[in-house]
């Protein structure tokens, strides 16, 4: 038992996390979310079911991930040993093959023949195409038109494995009106379609189930802690958009109080200049949108507000509602690292390891580099490298002044 | 304000009843396409024929909103209109009209960020005669209930088709003024209307409640309005009117005649 085992049996039978979580859906959702609900639970403790998830994360996955000591860039920091949690180096390259392997697990007995995803930097997305191309599901992706822009790798990916991907044009142009799209279309086809959310967020029982299926992270870097290192670590960082590999990572150590957990979000130009993407950190105030209560960032008025970050899949305005409350509870530290220092921690991973991160991760990189050195060198940091950094070379390039 | 008789929404579906009239339940977005217009535009719709005005109030993610009102949702935006000037625009329109009920039709997030308390009062003492909140079933209402009702304003709730028995149950339990039944699956604007699936269902809620049924989505026309008026207490007609406003957002008074037109063709539809 530990002060914190009370977070381990959350959410409630409403979908609550302290304050908040929760169903904030219109009536024409519910019916979707019940049956959804109801499918999982069903499903959550069966043995069969289980078997089948983590067959296919062995065997299509390439689970388990490694734990990788990060020797030269500890001995260079000088501080703390560093080790990767190497989700970058999953099928699909990122961890969000875990939830949507799950996810079109439950498809699959829904008997559904249409999926729907929502994406930002495009990883969800691909990782949606490609369960689907497998189970031989239509697939349709809504990505935000800014985001198709600076995507444009992972877009001819998901078309490239049949999906269509579909650019929403609507409000800010980014993951969150992806999501509204995604939503009005489930509402629409509720039917014949499953709806593939790619994060923490959304609607009870989607904070829950997406949990779920990436906790195998942390239940992987728990083992391989005690075996590698001989105890489990000191810290772990991860960084948070809607949060998943963070609370994947996070989740199986909850109760382990010695262990400090830091989530690190998307301080964009600077949590001072408000052109950022980092509601916990800059202690946006509590709201509601897509279907959960959580922190917002929102205008005097409610309005929700546009958000910055380099990486697309960082830029959001809310966050996972379990985020929400471990933050409130202490049980995580959460900062911000902005895009300057982002691009730092990319070229030095790449350098000094040969390992190039996607942008997101590379927030959880930059923190790294930031508390390493204060640490000492028989003390431990498990990183999660959610993914890998392929996509986003256009985007570095750019800042390069290179032009392919 | 108003005294704590009996609310404006209940009175007129009394009166409709007497009537045996259907009613005839307008929404247009506050603020669409300036916050100048929305006034005159209630009248409008009252004196065409509407029965009930339902307000909406912008919110920059409508989920459940197909493209008609998020459009209208930012053109309203881009004057950046709040909450509290649609409480404005409502104490404006109680000046020359004390007897149409109003009804408030929007998103959670903007009310929570005013503060539902403050919110309730002041909608009340601006003769604001009840709210549907589309993203807060029932289950999620417990703060915001009590506090409606503390301040005599109605809480509205949707029934979908695909509500289940037990649902429908739970939201006749917690429903007042009228029931917004919504006609089909989708979003706001969307089309294919199945009257006889409506009235079936319609026919099953009466079983658990004796608060009007009023359908909207869909209904876009005299034709339309009068099949579904045949099974409803109500018919309620949005994204047909928004886009007259969309057609005509630089020529308001020309959206006011053409609103006033697709009233007046619904209103002798339905009284037909």
């Amino acid at each position: 038992m530990s002060k914190f085992s009370d977070l381990t049996r959350l959410p409630d039978a409403r979908g609550h996390f302290g304050p908040y979580g929760g169903r904030f859906v219109s009536e024409t959702l519910s019916f979707a979310l019940e049956d959804l609900e109801k499918t999982y639970m069903s499903l959550r403790n069966d043995p069969d079911f289980q078997a089948e998830f983590d067959r296919d994360l062995a065997h299509y996955v390439g689970r388990p991930s490694p734990l990788y000591h990060a020797e030269r860039w500890s001995r260079q920091l000088g501080g703390a040993q560093i080790w990767l949690k190497r989700e970058d180096l999953n099928h699909t390259g990122a961890h969000k093959v875990n939830n949507t392997i799950g996810q079109a697990l439950l498809a699959k007995r829904s008997g559904k023949p249409r999926v729907i995803a929502e994406t930002g930097a495009g990883q969800h997305g691909v990782a949606t195409a490609t369960v689907a191309a497998r189970l031989g599901l239509n697939c349709e992706v809504y990505m935000g038109a800014e985001d198709i822009q600076r995507q444009k790798l992972n877009v001819y990916r998901m078309r490239l494995l049949g999906a269509n991907v579909i650019s929403v044009e609507s409000g800010t142009r980014t993951l969150k009106d992806a999501m509204n799209e995604a939503l009005r279309d489930w509402v629409t086809n509720v039917d014949d379609t499953f709806y593939i959310i790619g994060t923490v967020a959304g609607p009870h029982p989607y904070p829950l189930l997406v949990r779920d299926f990436n906790a195998v992270v942390g239940r992987e870097a728990r083992e391989q802690s005690l075996a590698q290192i001989g105890r489990l670590p000191d810290t772990l960082i991860a960084c948070v958009g809607g949060g998943s590999n963070a609370l994947g990572l996070f989740y199986p150590f909850v109760e382990d109080e010695g262990v400090h957990m830091i989530g690190v979000e998307a301080g964009g130009d600077g949590i001072e200049t408000g052109r950022h993407a980092a509601p916990l950190s800059a202690n946006a105030p509590q709201g509601v949108l897509h279907g959960n209560r959580t922190y917002l960032m929102s205008d005097e008025g409610g309005q929700v507000s546009s958000t910055h970050s380099i990486s697309a899949g960082l830029d959001y305005p809310g966050v996972g509602p379990e985020h929400a409350l471990w933050k409130d509870v202490g049980r995580v530290e959460y900062v911000a690292a902005n895009d300057k220092e982002v691009l730092e921690a990319f070229r030095e991973l790449t350098h000094v390891e040969g390992i190039m991160p996607a942008l997101e991760p590379a927030h959880a990189l930059a923190h790294a580099k930031v508390i390493a050195p204060t640490m000492r060198p028989d003390q431990h940091i498990i990183v999660n490298l959610s993914g890998r950094g392929d996509k986003d070379i256009l985007t570095v390039a750019k800042i390069d002044g290179m032009d392919f | 304000m108003k005294g704590a008789g009996m609310n404006r929404i209940d009175q007129r579906f009394a009166t409709l009843k007497d009537q045996r009239r259907t009613a005839l339940i307008p929404y247009i977005t506050a603020g669409d396409p300036g916050p100048a217009h929305t006034v005159g535009f209630m009248h409008a719709l009252v004196e065409a024929g509407a029965d009930v005005v339902e307000l909406g109030m912008p919110f920059s993610d409508p989920m459940a909103d197909g493209p008609v009102i998020q459009k209208a949702c930012e053109r309203a935006l881009k004057h950046d209109v709040r909450l509290t000037h649609i409480l404005a625009m409502v104490e404006e329109f109680r000046r020359n009209d004390d007897e149409t009920p109003v009804v408030l039709m929007g998103y959670l997030n903007p009310m929570e960020r005013m503060g539902l308390q403050a919110f309730a009062e002041q909608a009340a003492a601006s003769g604001v005669d009840g709210v549907l909140v589309v993203d807060m079933p029932p289950e999620e209402a417990d703060e915001i209930a009590p506090l409606f009702k503390e301040h005599h304003l109605h809480s509205i709730f949707l029934v979908a088709p695909t509500t289940s028995k037990e649902r429908a149950a739970i939201i006749c339990a917690h429903g007042e003024g009228y029931l917004y039944y919504v006609s089909l699956k989708g979003v706001t604007g969307a089309a294919n209307l199945d009257v006889a699936s409506i009235e079936h269902q319609l026919d099953s809620l009466r079983q658990l409640t004796s608060i009007p049924l009023c359908v909207g989505f869909g209904i876009r026309d005299g034709d339309t309005a009068a099949a579904v008026g045949q099974v409803a207490d109500g018919v309620i007609v949005g994204s047909a009117l928004v886009s007259r406003i969309a057609e005509n957002c630089d020529r308001p008074e020309r959206a006011s005649d053409e609103l006033k037109a697709l009233m007046s063709e619904m209103r002798q539809a339905l009284d037909a």
